[in-house]
């Protein structure tokens, strides 16, 4: 079970993005819609998984001390490929992910990935890890996205939620409301896991 | 090229696009190395100093080899090259003419090659001032300037949100909001109070 293991950490305990603060920056630029969460979810997803196959088949042919070098080449193919599939099929979903796209060379959830699982882990092991922390950050994508565009714009996927009186809330798709969804969202888990923590500790001495 | 638009790329990087608050760009540093004051100085002279080589450097590098080359849409792969190799080459040059700056500002060259700002602001001055028909020597004046003035905005968000935090360091804060959480909503308020600058005009 313990393939399964690592396929479900990325998810929820070690969610890369509410968890270890890892890929902040596309995190709050993209997700002014879920559509665009979802598409730069699935881009970062796809260089993930490639950039830890290509690490973990050539991780003993590439010296330690020079180990960042690499990483960084073989993760930049994978976003040159993105970048140019992406804005040959999917123009409209490029022009508004913009800048962010190349910027997912520097995401860190990629190279601390590479460095601190595919370059010591086998093939299969490395691809259930890229699946799981690719799913991890395109549902935390996927939520604030889904926050943001409800409350900025009233619509999900484009389609209003609210009845036409809705006054749309404009601040949230600009960026502070990414700001405030984000340190609400992240201050919201710490209450869950307090809450856990007493409910696991209360469960193994009932008494006290 | 005249300076009323020369200053206007000064402001504009600086406070109305500003580029953690506004563009979303460089937040892992602006989160991680602002809980003191003199650390966020320094990581913010570091930056500046960076952004600044990396504009100039890779203006050169788009210009004189990309374009002749007809090899434009590998710009992702040379620019990340290039800054890495950049940041390596400032540290190694620091190291042996400047020891006292570089025991200041060492610790934060390697943080720099992934900070998404130095990448950003590559591709933000492609996007604005080399495919949009300015003259050469034009487009090199606005590049280098604009990648200083861009790493100055990053100096004043992180130096602004470090004052902030070690000022609320004994407040009382829920627990649960406290370290990352509530420096996320402080940025938001910030972000706010920089989105007034956006009804500036200059130039």
């Amino acid at each position: 079970m313990s393939s399964m293991r690592e396929l479900v950490k990325g998810v929820y305990r070690e969610n890369p993005v509410f968890r270890l603060a890892l890929g902040l920056c596309p995190t709050l630029a993209v997700t002014t819609s879920v559509e665009n969460g979802l598409g730069m979810g699935a881009a970062a997803t796809f260089v993930l998984l490639g950039s830890n196959v290509v690490i973990s088949l050539l991780r003993k042919l590439i010296p330690a001390r020079v180990r960042i070098p690499c990483f960084i080449i073989v993760i930049a193919s994978f976003v040159t490929i993105v970048e140019l599939v992406m804005g040959a099929y999917l123009p409209e979903l490029s022009k508004s992910l913009g800048i962010f796209i190349p910027l997912i060379v520097v995401n860190c959830i990629i190279m601390a990935r590479a460095e601190a699982f595919a370059a010591k882990s086998g093939l299969r092991a490395s691809i259930l890890d890229a699946v799981g922390m690719g799913i991890g950050f395109t549902l935390a994508l996927v939520v604030i996205g889904t926050i943001r565009e409800v409350l900025g714009d009233g619509k999900l996927f484009g389609y209003m939620v609210f009845g036409p009186k809705f006054q749309p809330v404009l601040l949230m798709l600009l960026a502070p409301g990414g700001f405030i969804t984000m340190g609400l969202l992240m201050g919201y888990l710490n209450v869950l896991d307090a809450r856990a923590a007493r409910k696991a500790d209360a469960a193994r001495n009932p008494k006290g | 090229m005249d300076l009323g638009h020369l200053l206007a790329v000064v402001v504009g990087a600086i406070f109305v696009s500003n580029f953690v608050l506004m563009r979303y760009l460089g937040l892992c540093p602006f989160v991680g190395v602002s809980k003191d004051l003199d650390s966020a100085v320094g990581m913010g002279m570091a930056v500046i100093f960076v952004m600044t080589l990396a504009s100039l450097a890779t203006w050169f590098v788009y210009t004189y080899l990309l374009v002749p080359l007809g090899i434009v849409y590998l710009r992702t792969i040379a620019f990340i090259l290039v800054i890495a190799t950049l940041v390596q080459f400032v540290e190694m040059v620091m190291e042996k003419t400047a020891p006292a700056l570089h025991r200041s500002l060492g610790i934060y060259l390697p943080l720099i090659t992934t900070n998404c700002a130095v990448l950003g602001v590559a591709v933000v001055n492609v996007d604005e001032f080399m495919v949009t028909g300015i003259a050469r020597n034009a487009s090199f004046i606005y590049t280098v300037v604009h990648g200083f003035a861009a790493g100055v905005g990053f100096t004043l968000a992180l130096v602004l949100m470090a004052a902030i935090r070690e000022r609320i360091q004994l407040d009382a804060i829920p627990k649960s909001m406290r370290g990352i959480p509530i420096t996320f909503v402080i940025a938001g308020l910030m972000a706010i109070a920089f989105l007034g600058f956006t009804g500036l005009r200059v130039g």
